[in-house]
């Protein structure tokens, strides 16, 4: 990691603010903020495989081009960073934390990408865990025993 | 990896469960050093807008802040097994940072505390914080090369801890402490749980009377 343009050992960077978002910080689709550990599940047909070869879920980026011609995205556009997070979510679930750290994107940047492709239609995002509210015992018993393997 | 058509094909793998746990503790405790012990560690970069103090200004900002700085978090991923996720946060100690809790807490299984027995009143601001919310955590006072060991009870003193609370030793870079240190935090809130449940019908009876 560079260090020349950091702030502080803690704070990194001054960043263009959201230029992959045009400018806005929130996503219409979103009221309340996507909790940093909701998973995002895709929800484009994964039987069109044809572009199967390059991995990143060609059929997806097609349905998403689609999607983004027929005006289901927030301004009509769709950055690389939409296509990105639909092929990687087509691989295997993640939270919106992953893909922040996966893309090297700002939360705020990855939560916007995100609600612009719920509003859309093509993923889906798990309901955020309510506050105060525990996972049954059973639940927290798996944690501990898989701890207990680490 | 290469995937045929029909393994593409497949339903994806159910939706994991995931759980996050904090790490707190004043700055250069250990925090980033004990989350990259038990898992990969990655930076996650969270923004904050500035104004021109340079300080962080209220989120209803938005757009029309000067600019944005990014704050680096500490993030770690256990995968317990397919559907079971563990999520450790470390945010950087400064006080400055403290918005980035609000977010964080909001569901939080545990968290853990770090301590440093030669500074031990850094991690005050870290157990007001949870006491307050009613996060349950465990306070694991890191055992630096050379620092005085003080037993645990005095410690528990010193902070000023419930009975409940547990203490432990720990050497963030060891992996097998910081797992110790985990599994206190997830008992501690299975215990937490149970004792809230018992008392949730109390409450029901007491305020419907
Ligand atoms: N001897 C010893 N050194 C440690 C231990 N834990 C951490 N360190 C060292 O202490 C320094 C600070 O550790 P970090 O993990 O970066 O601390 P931090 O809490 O993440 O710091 P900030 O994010 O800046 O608040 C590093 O040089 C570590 O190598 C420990 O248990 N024993
Ligand atoms: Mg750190």
């Amino acid at each position: 990691m560079t260090t020349d343009r950091w702030f502080d050992d803690a704070a990194g960077p001054v960043v263009r603010p959201y230029a992959m978002t045009r400018g806005r910080t929130r996503s219409g689709a979103q009221d309340a903020r996507l909790d940093l550990i909701a998973v995002v599940t895709p929800l484009v047909a994964r039987e069109t495989a044809d572009g199967a070869a390059d991995g990143t879920g060609g059929a997806g980026v097609e349905e998403l081009i689609t999607a983004a011609e027929g005006g289901r995205f927030a301004d009509g556009s769709l950055a690389p960073e939409h296509v990105e997070i639909v092929a990687r979510s087509r691989r295997a679930p993640l939270t919106v934390a992953e893909f922040a750290a996966e893309l090297d994107l700002p939360v705020g940047v990855v939560r916007v990408l995100i609600g612009d492709l719920v509003e859309a239609g093509l993923v889906r995002v798990s309901r955020p865990v309510p506050p105060a509210e525990l996972p049954d015992e059973r639940i927290l018993r798996e944690v501990i025993n898989g701890l207990r393997a680490l | 990896m290469v995937f045929g058509r029909s393994e593409r094909a497949k339903q994806p793998a159910a939706e994991p469960v995931t759980l996050k746990v904090l790490v707190a503790g004043g700055f250069g405790v250990g925090k980033t050093t004990l989350v990259g012990a038990v898992s990969e560690i990655r930076p996650l970069r969270t923004e904050e807008a500035l104004t021109e103090a340079g300080g962080a200004v209220d989120d209803t900002a938005g757009v029309e802040a000067k600019s944005t700085t990014t704050v680096a978090m500490d993030f770690g991923r256990i995968t317990i097994h397919d559907e079971l996720v563990l999520y450790l946060f470390g945010t950087p100690g400064q006080d400055r940072f403290w918005f980035l809790w609000d977010e964080l807490a909001q569901g939080a299984l545990g968290a853990v505390v770090l301590a440093d027995t030669r500074r031990l009143r850094d991690s005050f601001a870290a157990i007001d914080y949870f006491e307050r919310r009613r996060i349950p955590f465990t306070v694991a006072v890191n055992c630096f090369d050379g620092a005085e060991r003080y037993a645990v009870g005095t410690v528990r003193e010193a902070l000023d801890l419930d009975g409940e609370v547990p203490v432990l030793l720990c050497d963030a870079r060891v992996r097998e402490s910081v797992r110790d240190v985990l599994i206190s935090v997830v008992e501690h809130a299975m215990h937490a749980s149970a004792q809230a449940a018992a008392e949730a019908p109390d409450r029901e009876a007491a305020a419907n009377s």
